[in-house]
C-alpha cells in the first residue's frame, strides 16, 4: 500500500486529539484479508476467467489486482458497521453546524428512491417509458421556482459548487450573447470559499467587497466597486454572519443599472422559505443546495444536488438537458439549445436526490415550509439568547438561522475555538463551524428539526 | 407538522426567553415587502401515506424497469447485481447522515471507509493516488484536463478521442467554455475497428499538446489501445487521460496506470449503486504521486491520533477551496461520499477473485450475444475486441428498437443521435444481469432488421 504510506507523511497529526481507545479502532479491510476467502459466490457455483482472456487475447488483460481485499460476506458487513459507529450522524446527534444546515432526514425519502419505478430505470430509456421520471423533475421544478420567485430551474448540478459553476457560466454566456467582455465578479469577505474558487473556473476575476463591521454588505460599498467590467456580484443571503442583507434590493437595482447581474447563494435557503424570495430580492441566478434546505442526506460528503434557478432573461443560458412538454403533453428531453452553457455532466442529474427532495417538498408543503424557516430562525435567536453571556454575538443585528458567537477565552485563558470544539464533541455534539477568517468565533446554526430541550 | 418538533408551548416559552410576542417579530428586520410576497404557492402539506401514494404513483409510470423489458441499455450507465450487504452498509445512518468529515474525531468511520475506496481505486487503476470521489466521470474527465493544465500551463492542445462518450465530451467542452488558452481538436476513431487510431495523433505530437483523453473502453464498448495512444502522448510531453465509464472493466483489462497512462477517471455506478435514471453515481480521480498538489477534491489521509492510535484525516487540504478560494484546485466541496462507501463495500464483497469473474462473465455473454444476432443476420459495426458492449449495424434503428419494445426487449441505444456517422447503429449492452433466455429473445426480437 504505497499510496497510504506516502500521504502519512503529509498530514497534521496534532489536529486530532481523540479519546478512542486502541480497541475501538477498526483494521483497514486490506489487513483482515486472507487468500482465497471471497464475499460473493459466483451464480451457477464457479466460474473461471479463462474464456474471456481467450476472447480478447491475454495481452489485453490483467493478471491479478495486486492487494485486493479478499472477505467473506459476514467480515465485510461487521467491517463497515463497526467503521459506522465511528461515525456522528444527524439522526443520532445535533450538528449546530453554522454554514451549512443539517436538518432532519426524512427515512420515507429513501424508500420512495428506492421504488423499483425510480432505482432501476436506465438513464436512456425510452422517455416514453419514463414519463414518470420526467413529471417528478418538471413538479421539482415548479415548486422550486413557487419557493424561490425564480421563473425557470435546471436540475441537472450534482452539488451546489457545480450549481455556482453552472451560474457563473451563465453569467458569462449572457455577457457574451451581450457582446460583452466583463471579467470581474464582486464577492464579499465573508463569502464560503467555494464562491472565489467557482469564479475562477468560470474564467472570472474576484474582486472583495468589505463588510460592514456589523457584518452586512452595503450598497455604497458595491457602488464603489461596480464598473463597466463587473459581470456580477455573488452573494450568500442571509449571508454566512447569518444576517439577512437589509440593502439586498438596493444592491440589486445599483447592479442592474450597471448591467451587472445578481447571483445569489442560496446555502442558507433555509431562512428564506416563505419568508422572502431571491427573486423578489431582485436576484437574476441562485443555486439552492437539495442536501441542505430540503433534507437529502449529507452523506459524509455528498451526493448532493445543487439545482440553479433564473430569471426568463437567463433562461436560454440554462444547462442542458432541459426538459419539455411536446403538444402532446408528453415530456422529453431537449439538448439542442444554441445558448446553453452546456452540460455539466453525464444524463440528468442526480436523480435520487431529486425524489427525495420531492418528497420532502410534498410532507412540508407550502404551509410546512414556511414553518421551518421560522422556527429554524426562532431556534438560532433563542440560543444566541441563552448563550449571550459567554458567547456573545458577533454582530448586534438581528440573525436569521443562525448566529456568529465570539469568546474571550483565549486572552483570558489560552483556552481556543478548537478547544471548544473538542469540548462539545466531548458532551456528543458535533462542534460549531469553526470561522474562517477570524479567531475566537463560531458558527452555530439549530434547524427547525432540533427540539429547544430533550424530554 | 411530524419533522418539527415544537409545541406552542416550547414556542412561547422560547419567545419568552428571547423577549419577544411574536414570531414574526423575529423577521422584523427582513424588509416588509419582501414577507408579504414570500408566501409560498404549494398545496399544504401531506401524511406520509399521502406523499407515499403520490410518488408510487409516478414510479408506477416509468415502465421501462427491471422485470417489465429484458434490458441491453448501456451507454454510460450499467445494469449490475447488488449484493443485499452494500445496501445493508450505506442504509446506516451513521454514515447517511452524516456531514463532510472536516471533524475527524467525529467521522472516522466516513475517513477510513473513504481512505479503502482511494487506495482500490489506485490499485484498480494502476496508479498511485485517487480522491476521495468526484460528481461523476463525465465531469472528473473536465477536471482531469484543468488538472493537466495545471501541470503544464504553458500547453494548451486537449486531443480528445470522438470515440470518447459524448456526454464526457460535452462536459469537457463546457468546463472549458469559459477558459481562455485552450484549443480542443477531436481525433478520429477508425471507422473499421471503432478504436481511437493512434496514428491521427501524429499532428499533435508536440509541445503545445497538452493531453489525449481516450475512453477505457470507449463509447462503443471497444477497448482501446491505450498503451500505444499513451507512449507517444508521453514522448511528446503531454498527458495521457483515460476515461472509464465501466470500470467493471478494470477488474480484467490491464490498467491504465500499467498502460502508461498519467491520469485516469470514470464513473463509479456499476460498482453498487441503481441506475436511479443517472444518478447518483460516483466519479473515480486516480493519477501520480509526483502531481498530486494538483489534483482537485479531498484526499483522505492516514495519520496517528495524540495517542499514537492509526486515524483517519483529510489531507493536503490547501490545494482546496475552503482554504486556498480562487487559487484552489478545484472548486468541487460536496462530492459523492456515500456512493464512494457504497463502491467500497461492493469491491469489498466481490473481492480480488470475484471482480475479476464478474468480469469475465460480462465479456463471454456480450461475445454469446454478438454471435447469436451474428446468426440471426445482424452484424456487429466494429471489428475491434469489446468489453460489455458492441455496436450492431441495422437498417432503420428507430424501427428496430419499437419492434423490440413490442417484444419486450429494449435492445439498446441508437448512436446516430451522436454519431451521425453512425445512423445505422445501436448499441447494445450484455451484464450479468442478462440471462442466456434474454439473449435469445434479442436476437429473435431482431432477427430480419439487419
Amino acid at each position: 500500500m504505497a499510496v497510504a504510506k506516502k500521504i502519512v507523511s503529509e498530514t497534521p497529526a496534532k489536529d486530532i486529539r481523540n479519546t478512542r481507545r486502541s480497541a475501538d479502532t477498526v483494521a483497514l479491510i486490506f489487513e483482515e484479508s486472507a487468500p482465497g476467502r471471497r464475499g460473493v459466490d459466483a451464480p451457477g457455483g464457479g466460474a473461471s476467467a479463462a474464456r474471456a482472456i481467450e476472447l480478447l487475447g491475454a495481452d489485453l488483460c490483467r493478471a491479478d489486482i495486486d492487494g485486493f481485499p479478499e472477505v467473506s460476506e459476514p467480515q465485510a458487513l461487521r467491517h463497515f458497521l463497526r467503521l459506522s459507529q465511528q461515525n456522528f450522524g444527524q439522526a443520532l446527534q445535533f450538528y449546530p453546524l453554522g454554514s451549512c444546515t443539517m436538518k432532519y432526514n426524512p427515512p420515507l425519502n429513501d424508500e420512495m428512491a428506492a421504488l423499483p419505478g425510480f432505482a432501476s430505470l436506465h438513464p436512456a430509456a425510452p422517455v416514453h417509458l419514463a414519463q414518470g421520471a420526467l413529471e417528478l423533475m418538471v413538479r421539482l421544478e415548479a415548486a422550486l421556482a413557487a419557493i424561490t420567485g425564480m421563473d425557470a430551474v435546471s436540475l441537472a448540478p450534482a452539488a451546489g459548487a457545480h450549481g455556482e459553476l453552472a451560474g457563473l457560466l451563465m453569467v458569462r454566456a449572457w455577457e457574451r450573447k451581450r457582446g460583452g467582455v466583463r471579467r470581474k465578479v464582486i464577492i464579499p469577505d465573508t463569502a464560503h470559499g467555494t464562491n472565489p474558487a467557482s469564479c475562477t473556473l468560470a474564467g472570472f476575476e474576484v474582486v472583495v467587497a468589505k463588510s460592514h463591521r456589523r457584518g452586512y454588505l452595503e450598497a455604497g460599498e458595491i457602488r464603489r466597486l461596480l464598473d463597466d467590467e463587473t459581470a456580477a456580484l455573488m452573494v450568500t443571503n442571509p449571508n454566512t454572519m447569518g444576517i439577512f442583507e437589509p440593502e439586498i434590493e438596493e444592491i440589486a437595482a445599483a447592479l442592474h443599472e450597471r448591467g451587472a447581474l445578481l447571483y445569489l447563494d442560496g446555502a442558507n435557503m433555509n431562512a428564506l422559505l416563505g419568508v422572502a424570495k431571491p427573486g423578489d430580492m431582485g436576484a437574476d441566478i441562485i443555486h439552492i443546495n437539495l442536501h441542505k434546505t430540503f433534507s437529502t442526506p449529507h452523506g459524509g460528503g455528498g451526493p448532493g444536488a445543487g439545482p440553479v434557478a433564473v430569471k426568463a432573461h437567463l433562461e436560454p443560458f440554462l444547462p442542458v438537458p432541459r426538459i419539455v412538454r411536446r403538444a402532446d403533453g408528453a415530456l422529453e428531453f431537449a439538448s439542442d439549445r444554441p445558448d446553453s452553457i452546456g452540460r455539466l455532466r453525464a444524463y440528468h442529474g442526480n436523480f435520487g436526490m431529486l425524489v427525495r427532495a420531492y418528497s420532502y417538498i410534498l410532507a412540508m408543503g407550502g404551509d410546512g415550509l414556511a414553518d421551518a424557516s421560522r422556527i429554524a430562525i426562532l431556534n438560532a435567536a433563542y440560543v444566541r439568547k441563552r448563550l449571550a453571556e459567554r458567547y456573545p454575538s458577533a454582530s448586534a443585528e438581528p440573525a436569521m438561522h443562525e448566529c456568529v458567537l465570539t469568546h474571550d477565552l483565549e486572552s483570558r485563558t489560552g483556552v481556543s475555538t478548537l478547544d471548544i470544539a473538542k469540548r462539545l464533541l466531548a458532551y456528543g455534539f458535533h462542534p460549531t463551524t469553526r470561522s474562517w477568517y477570524r479567531r475566537n468565533e463560531g458558527w452555530s446554526a439549530s434547524p427547525e428539526s432540533e427540539p429547544p430541550w430533550p424530554r | 407538522m411530524r419533522f418539527i418538533p415544537h409545541t406552542e408551548d416550547d414556542i412561547g416559552a422560547m419567545l419568552k426567553t428571547i423577549g419577544v410576542a411574536r414570531l414574526d417579530d423575529l423577521l422584523a428586520h427582513v424588509p416588509q415587502r419582501l414577507r408579504d410576497r414570500a408566501a409560498i404557492a404549494l398545496p399544504p402539506g401531506q401524511s406520509e401515506a399521502e406523499v407515499a401514494a403520490e410518488l408510487n404513483g409516478l414510479a408506477a409510470r416509468n415502465r421501462a424497469v427491471t422485470g417489465a423489458f429484458a434490458s441491453f441499455l448501456g451507454g454510460g450507465y450499467y445494469r449490475h447485481f447488488v449484493p443485499a450487504a452494500v445496501r445493508a452498509v450505506i442504509s446506516r445512518a451513521e454514515f447517511a447522515t452524516s456531514y463532510t468529515p472536516y471533524q475527524p474525531e467525529a467521522s472516522q468511520g466516513t475517513t477510513q471507509a473513504i481512505f479503502e475506496f482511494q487506495t482500490m481505486i489506485a490499485q484498480l487503476t494502476g496508479l498511485e493516488v485517487a480522491n476521495a470521489s468526484m460528481y461523476d466521470g463525465a465531469s472528473a474527465a473536465a477536471e482531469a484536463v484543468l488538472m493537466a493544465h495545471r501541470v503544464y500551463p504553458k500547453r494548451t492542445v486537449v486531443v480528445i478521442s470522438r470515440a470518447l462518450w459524448p456526454d464526457y465530451r460535452a462536459a469537457i467542452r463546457t468546463y472549458l467554455s469559459a477558459l481562455k488558452n485552450f484549443e480542443l481538436v477531436e481525433a478520429p476513431f477508425d471507422s473499421a475497428t471503432g478504436a481511437t487510431d493512434p496514428s491521427a495523433l501524429t499532428p499533435y505530437l508536440n509541445d503545445r499538446l497538452l493531453c489525449v483523453v481516450v475512453g477505457y473502453p470507449n463509447a462503443f464498448g471497444v477497448i482501446e489501445p491505450l498503451g500505444q495512444i499513451a507512449a507517444p502522448v508521453k514522448q511528446a510531453g503531454g498527458v495521457a487521460i483515460s476515461a472509464t465509464a465501466e470500470p467493471l472493466a478494470l477488474g480484467l483489462l490491464k490498467s491504465p496506470g500499467e498502460l502508461g497512462v498519467d491520469i485516469a477517471v470514470g464513473e463509479g455506478q456499476s460498482f453498487g449503486m441503481p441506475l436511479q435514471f443517472g444518478g447518483p453515481g460516483v466519479g473515480f480521480f486516480a493519477a501520480r504521486m509526483a502531481q498530486v498538489r494538483q489534483m482537485p477534491g479531498r484526499l483522505v489521509g492516514q495519520t496517528r491520533d495524540n495517542r499514537g492510535n492509526r486515524a483517519f484525516c483529510l489531507t493536503l487540504a490547501t490545494r482546496e477551496q475552503h482554504i486556498r478560494r480562487e487559487r484552489a484546485t478545484s472548486n468541487i466541496c460536496t462530492n459523492h461520499s456515500l456512493c464512494a462507501l457504497a463502491a467500497t463495500a461492493y469491491l469489498t464483497l466481490m473481492g480480488r477473485r470475484g471482480l475479476r469473474e464478474l468480469a469475465a462473465r460480462n465479456v463471454e455473454l456480450a461475445a454469446q450475444a454478438r454471435d447469436r444476432l451474428r446468426a440471426a443476420g445482424i452484424s456487429a459495426r466494429f471489428s475491434g475486441k469489446f468489453f460489455n458492449e458492441f455496436a450492431i449495424t441495422v437498417a432503420d434503428p428507430a424501427r428496430a428498437l419499437a419492434r423490440a419494445e413490442a417484444a419486450g426487449v429494449l435492445a439498446g441505444i441508437p448512436l446516430g443521435r451522436d454519431y451521425p456517422e453512425l445512423a445505422d447503429a445501436i448499441l447494445v449492452t450484455v451484464t450479468e444481469t442478462n440471462s442466456p433466455a434474454e439473449i435469445e429473445r434479442l436476437a429473435d426480437s431482431l432477427a430480419g432488421v439487419g
